[in-house]
C-alpha cells in the first residue's frame, strides 16, 4: 500500500491568505485594490453563494433574485470600479488589475455572477477605449451607482457583437447587423437606422443601452462601426428570449432583435464627412481588438479562481471521508487523513493546485501588463497626433521604425550607447509592453480556460460522486461546466491560438523570450528547487522548434510554419502557454520569498509556504516540460515521411559478418539488417533517423534528464497537503 | 443637537471559521498559527463601531475614532473591510491581539491612546467597546479604561442608546435573567460596553473606504509597538462541543420543549 512519507522540514501551515496573495500578485501596496477584493468577496460569499445554494441557477430566466445581485454589485463598489473618479468611480488610473481581482473573487463562488458584473464593463469598454470624451463621460457617469443623496437608477449596458448563424462566433469581421441613413438634412446631424440581431448577449434582459457592432447598408455610410443604442430610441427593442444555456445561469443572456433610429453622434469614437459619406473614426474591428485585448484576461482568471477554490473543499472531503463510520476511531490514520492516506488522491490535488496557481500567476501578470500598457498607449496616440501620424496603418508603419530601437534596447541592454535614451523613449516602452500583452492575453485566455477546464474535471473527480451533485461543497460541478463557457466566449480557443500564431513570432517578443531563458537559468542556479533550469531547457527547445519549423518544409515540400497550417502553429501556441504560466508562477514564488519577510503576518509561516510553493512550481514546470517535449517532438518529426525498406540503404547480413571481424560488436548495434534472401525485420520500416536534427534530440534528451527531482517535489507537496491546517468549514454556503 | 467625540475600542480576532487550537509557546499560551489565520474585527467591537457610526450620522458634527491594539500587519488587512463600513479615524497600537493578554495592561494601553488623541474634548466623549471579546470574554477591560480616564458613568451589555435633545443619555442594558434595565445619565462623558445593539452590519462603501484609508494607512505606519503582560494560565482549552442529533418527525412543540429541558437537566 503506497502511503505518504513523512519528513520534518518546514511545511505549509495554513492555506495561503490575503497577505501572501497580495505579495505574489503585486498589490500589497495598493489599498484600493485590497478593499475591492474584500468587497467583492463579501458579495461572492454572501448573496451570490446564497443564490446558488438556493438553486437560482436552475432557471434560464432573469429573476428578481438574480437581479438583486446588480444592487449588491453597486453597493460593493464593483460597478464603479470601472469608472474614473470624476465619472463616479474610486480607482485612479488603469483598472485592469482591479477588474481581474473582482472577476477572480466572484468566480471563486460563481462565474455567472462574475460575467454579469463584467458584462456591464464590456458594454462600456468600446466607449471607454475608443469613445469620444463626451461619450465616455456621459455613459460612464450614467452607469455609475448613485452617490448618497442622489435619486437615480444606474444604467446597465450590453455588448452586442455575436449574431445568429451564419456569423455566430466564428467570424467577427463579417456582420449581418446593418446601419443605414434615414435622414440627412443639410447642416444637420444625420439620422441613422440600426438593425441588429444578437445572440448570446449578456445583460440583455435588463440593458438600458447596447453597444452594437454593425456594417454599412448604405452607400452614404462607409464601412463598419460600433454604435450606441438606447432602449428609449424610436423603433423596436425586443430583448429576445432567454438563451437556454447550461452554464453561468446567474447572468442574463438572450438573443435580442433591435431596430432603432439614432443620431450619428452615437457612433463610437465619432465620425467625419468625406465626399458625401459618413466615415466612422474607428471600424468595429478596431474597437473590438482594443476591447477584447483587455477583457479576455479577466475571463481567463475566472477559471483560475475555480481551481484554487476547489483546494479547500477537496482537502476537507478527503480528510473527513471515513469519519462517522463505526470502525473508524478518532486518532487513527484512517480517521485523521481519510483518503489522504493514499498518494494518488493528494498527488492529483497537487496537480489541480499547481495549475490553479500557474494560471492565476499568468492571468494577473497579463492584467498588470495592461495597466502598464494603457497609459503608454495614450502617450503613443498623443505623440503620433503631434507628428501627424493618423490612422491605424500609418501608426503601424511608424511603429515598425521604432522596432529597431526596441530590439537594440532588449538585446544590447546597458551595452547600447543609447541605453538611457532608449529606456526613456515612450514609443519603445509601448512597443515592448504591447508585444508582451499581445502574447500574455491570448495565452491566459487559452490556457487558463482550456487546460483549466480539464483540471476542473480532475477536481470534481476527487470528490467522488459527491462532485457531480448540487450539494457538492464549493459548487465544483457547476464550476466544471462553467469553465467550458469561459473557454468559449469572448473568442473561443481557435481564435486565441490564431492570435498567438501571429504575436508569438513578433521579434520584440522573441527578444524578451531569449532573455527569459537566461533569467530562468540564473534563477535555477540560485533556486534549483523551483525547476527554473528545467523550464529554461524547455524554453530553449520551444525556440529551437519555432526556428526550425519556420524554415522547414514537410515531406511534400510544403512550408511548415504558415498561418493556414494550424496543425503546426496551434500546437506550438499551446506549448508556449505552458511555459509562460510556469515562468510567471516561479517569478511569483520568488516575489513572495523576497518580500514576505517585510510582512510580519507572512513572515511567521513564510519558510514553509515558500518551500511548498517552490515544490508546486517544480511540479508545474515538469508537467509543462513533458507537454512541450511531446508537442515539439511530434512537430519536428511528425511531418517527415517514415523511411521504407525499398529505399533503405541497409546492411546485408553477410556484409555485417565480414565487418564484425574488423569492427567487433557491429552486429549487435545494427538494427535494420536485410538477410541474404532480402527479408527484413518485421516492423514498419527502417528506424527513422534524426539526421540534421541532432541538436533537437540533444535538447530533448537534456530536457528529459532535467525532470530529475520533479517527482520528489511532488511527493513533498503532497505530504504538505496532509498536514496543512484548514478552516473548520467553508466560508460560503453550499 | 449635541455633538460627540465617540471613541470605539476594538481589536481583531481570528476568523471564527478557522480551526482554533490552543498551544503553549515560549511566550505563554496562544493559538496555533495565530498570526497566519485570517482575522476579523471582534464582533462585539463591531457592534460598538456600527452603533457609533450611526450615532455620529444622526448627530452632525460628531466624530468617530477607532482605537485598536493589534499587530498592525493584521490590523491593516482587517481595515480593508472595516474601513469601508463607516467614516472613522484610526488610532493604532502595534500590540498583541491575543485572547491571553492581561486585561489591565490592555486597558492601560487603550486609555493612554485615547487620552493622547489631539483635541479630545472630554465633555463630549463617549467611549464605546464590546462588553466582552470573541477571543476571551474577560468582561472587565472597558470598565478599567473608564476608570483610567476618570469616567464614572459606565454601562455594560448595552443594546440601545438614546440621546435626548439636551444631550441626556438613556441606556438599555442587559441584566441577568434575560431582562433589560433602562438607565439614564446627564450626558457625556460615559463608557459603554456594547452587547449586540440593534444595527445590521453596514454595507461596504468604497468611497468611504478610500476616504478613510488616506488617514488609516499613515496611522498604521506610525503605530507604536507596545507590550502587554501575559497572566499565567494553569490550562487552556476550547469549550467542549457536544452534538447529539436525532431526526424526529411529528413532535409537538411541547414535547420538543420537554425533551430539551430533560436534556439540560442531564448536563
Amino acid at each position: 500500500m503506497a502511503t505518504i512519507a513523512k519528513t520534518n522540514h518546514a511545511s505549509l501551515r495554513t492555506l495561503p491568505g490575503d497577505d501572501f496573495r497580495q505579495i505574489m500578485w503585486r498589490f500589497a501596496g495598493r489599498y484600493d485594490l485590497q478593499m475591492i477584493v474584500q468587497s467583492s468577496r463579501q458579495v461572492a460569499r454572501g448573496p451570490v453563494a446564497r443564490l446558488v445554494a438556493a438553486g437560482a441557477r436552475n432557471t434560464h430566466d432573469w429573476t428578481p433574485e438574480k437581479a438583486s445581485l446588480l444592487e449588491a454589485f453597486d453597493e460593493a463598489g464593483i460597478t464603479a470600479a470601472f469608472m474614473d473618479p470624476h465619472q463616479g468611480g474610486f480607482i485612479e488610473g488603469p483598472k485592469n488589475l482591479a477588474l481581474a481581482l473582482i472577476a477572480f473573487e466572484l468566480a471563486w463562488v460563481d462565474a455567472g455572477a462574475a460575467t454579469g458584473s463584467l458584462a456591464g464593463c464590456l458594454a462600456l469598454a468600446p466607449i471607454h477605449e475608443r469613445g469620444t470624451s463626451e461619450q465616455r463621460d456621459y455613459y460612464l457617469s450614467k452607469c455609475a451607482p448613485p452617490q448618497p443623496g442622489e435619486n437615480r437608477k444606474p444604467w446597465r449596458g450590453a455588448f452586442a457583437l455575436t449574431e445568429p448563424i451564419p456569423y455566430v462566433g466564428v467570424e467577427t469581421g463579417l456582420l449581418n447587423g446593418k446601419v443605414r441613413v434615414v435622414a440627412w438634412e443639410e447642416g444637420k446631424e444625420p439620422l441613422l437606422e440600426v438593425t441588429k440581431r444578437g445572440r448570446f448577449i449578456t445583460n440583455m434582459g435588463f440593458a438600458n443601452f447596447v453597444t452594437a457592432a454593425v456594417d454599412s447598408a448604405d452607400e452614404r455610410f462607409k464601412g463598419s462601426c460600433m454604435i450606441i443604442l438606447e432602449e428609449s430610441d424610436p423603433g423596436s427593442w425586443d430583448r429576445g428570449t432567454p438563451t437556454r444555456k447550461l452554464v453561468h445561469q446567474l447572468s442574463s443572456t438572450s438573443d435580442p432583435v433591435l431596430q432603432v433610429r439614432v443620431p450619428a453622434s452615437r457612433i463610437i469614437g465619432g465620425y467625419s464627412i468625406r465626399n458625401g459619406q459618413i466615415v466612422p473614426k474607428y471600424t468595429h474591428g478596431e474597437i473590438i481588438d482594443a476591447v477584447f485585448s483587455h477583457t479576455r484576461v479577466t475571463v481567463g482568471l475566472m477559471t483560475s479562481a475555480k481551481l484554487l477554490s476547489a483546494v479547500e473543499p477537496v482537502l476537507r472531503y478527503q480528510r473527513g471521508r471515513f469519519r462517522g463510520g463505526e470502525a473508524v476511531a478518532p486518532g487513527t490514520p484512517r480517521y485523521e487523513l481519510g483518503l489522504q492516506q493514499r498518494a494518488d488522491s493528494v498527488h492529483r490535488l497537487v496537480d489541480v493546485w499547481a495549475t490553479g496557481e500557474a494560471s492565476a500567476s499568468l492571468g494577473f501578470a497579463a492584467a498588470r501588463i495592461f495597466d502598464v500598457l494603457d497609459p503608454l498607449e495614450k502617450r503613443k496616440d498623443e505623440i503620433f497626433a503631434q507628428r501627424g501620424v493618423e490612422g491605424a496603418r500609418a501608426q503601424l508603419k511608424a511603429l515598425m521604425r521604432v522596432e529597431k530601437d526596441a530590439l537594440e534596447l532588449l538585446q544590447d541592454g546597458e551595452h547600447s550607447a543609447r541605453y538611457s535614451q532608449l529606456q526613456q523613449d515612450e514609443l519603445v516602452q509601448f512597443l515592448i509592453a504591447s508585444s508582451l500583452a499581445n502574447v500574455l492575453c491570448p495565452a491566459c485566455k487559452l490556457w487558463n480556460t482550456g487546460y483549466g477546464a480539464t483540471m476542473m474535471r480532475e477536481a470534481v473527480s476527487l470528490m467522488g460522486g459527491y462532485g457531480i451533485t448540487e450539494d457538492c461543497p464549493g459548487f465544483l460541478g457547476h464550476k466544471w461546466m462553467d469553465s467550458q463557457l469561459e473557454a468559449t466566449y469572448e473568442g473561443p480557443e481557435a481564435v486565441q491560438r490564431r492570435q498567438l500564431t501571429l504575436t508569438m513570432t513578433n521579434s520584440v517578443f522573441l527578444a524578451q523570450f531569449h532573455e527569459w531563458i537566461r533569467e530562468m537559468r540564473e534563477i535555477g542556479s540560485t533556486h534549483p528547487a523551483t525547476g527554473a533550469c528545467t523550464l529554461a531547457s524547455a524554453m530553449q527547445m520551444w525556440l529551437w522548434t519555432l526556428n526550425h519549423l519556420q524554415k522547414t518544409a514537410d515531406a511534400d515540400g510544403v512550408k511548415l510554419y504558415h498561418g493556414t497550417r494550424q496543425g503546426v502553429t496551434f500546437p506550438l501556441a499551446d506549448s508556449l502557454c505552458w511555459l509562460l504560466a510556469s515562468r510567471q508562477f516561479i517569478l511569483d514564488v520568488l516575489e513572495l520569498e523576497a518580500y514576505g519577510p517585510d510582512h510580519p503576518a507572512v513572515a511567521e509561516g513564510l519558510e514553509g509556504t515558500v518551500r511548498f510553493y517552490t515544490d508546486l512550481a517544480h511540479v508545474q514546470v515538469a508537467r509543462a516540460a513533458g507537454e512541450l517535449g511531446r508537442i515539439c517532438a511530434s512537430l519536428v518529426f511528425g511531418y517527415m515521411r517514415h523511411p521504407v525498406w525499398e529505399s533503405c540503404n541497409c546492411y546485408q547480413s553477410d556484409e555485417l559478418i565480414e565487418l564484425e571481424s574488423m569492427i567487433p560488436g557491429i552486429c549487435s548495434c545494427a538494427v535494420d539488417v536485410v538477410d541474404a534472401e532480402g527479408a527484413h525485420p518485421a516492423k514498419a520500416g527502417p528506424c527513422a533517423k534524426a539526421d540534421g536534427l541532432e541538436a533537437f534530440t540533444r535538447l530533448r534528451t537534456r530536457l528529459d534528464c532535467c525532470l530529475t527531482g520533479s517527482q520528489l517535489a511532488k511527493d513533498r507537496a503532497a505530504e504538505a497537503l496532509t498536514r496543512v491546517m484548514i478552516p473548520e468549514a467553508l466560508d460560503y454556503p453550499a | 443637537m449635541p455633538q460627540f467625540q465617540i471613541v470605539v475600542c476594538g481589536s481583531i480576532v481570528p476568523d471564527p471559521l478557522q480551526t482554533l487550537e490552543p498551544v503553549t509557546g515560549p511566550a505563554g499560551p496562544s493559538l496555533k498559527n495565530e498570526l497566519m489565520l485570517p482575522a476579523v474585527l471582534d464582533p462585539w467591537a463591531g457592534h460598538a463601531l456600527y452603533e457609533a457610526a450611526n450615532l455620529a450620522r444622526n448627530h452632525p458634527g460628531s466624530k468617530v475614532y477607532l482605537v485598536s491594539a493589534a499587530p498592525k500587519a493584521k490590523l491593516q488587512q482587517v481595515m480593508m473591510t472595516v474601513g469601508q463600513k463607516a467614516p472613522f479615524e484610526l488610532v493604532a497600537i502595534d500590540a498583541s491581539a491575543s485572547g491571553f493578554t492581561e486585561a489591565a495592561d490592555v486597558a492601560a494601553l487603550l486609555a493612554g491612546a485615547i487620552a493622547a488623541i489631539p483635541g479630545l474634548d472630554r465633555s463630549r466623549l463617549l467611549v464605546f467597546g464590546g462588553w466582552e471579546s470573541a477571543s476571551r470574554g474577560a468582561g472587565v477591560t472597558m470598565q478599567m479604561v473608564g476608570e483610567r480616564l476618570g469616567i464614572a458613568e459606565q454601562f455594560l451589555a448595552v443594546d440601545q442608546l438614546t440621546v435626548g435633545e439636551d444631550g441626556t443619555l438613556e441606556v438599555l442594558e442587559r441584566i441577568e435573567g434575560g431582562s433589560h434595565q433602562i438607565s439614564s445619565c446627564q450626558g457625556a462623558p460615559a463608557v459603554f460596553g456594547w452587547a449586540t445593539g440593534n444595527l445590521p452590519e453596514p454595507r461596504n462603501n468604497p468611497q468611504v473606504g478610500m476616504q478613510n484609508m488616506r488617514a488609516i494607512m499613515p496611522a498604521l505606519q506610525k503605530a507604536k509597538p507596545a507590550s502587554t503582560g501575559v497572566p499565567s494560565f494553569v490550562s487552556v482549552s476550547l469549550p467542549k462541543q457536544q452534538r447529539e442529533t436525532r431526526v424526529v418527525k411529528d413532535l409537538t412543540p411541547d414535547e420538543v420543549a420537554r425533551e430539551i429541558v430533560a436534556w439540560i437537566g442531564e448536563n
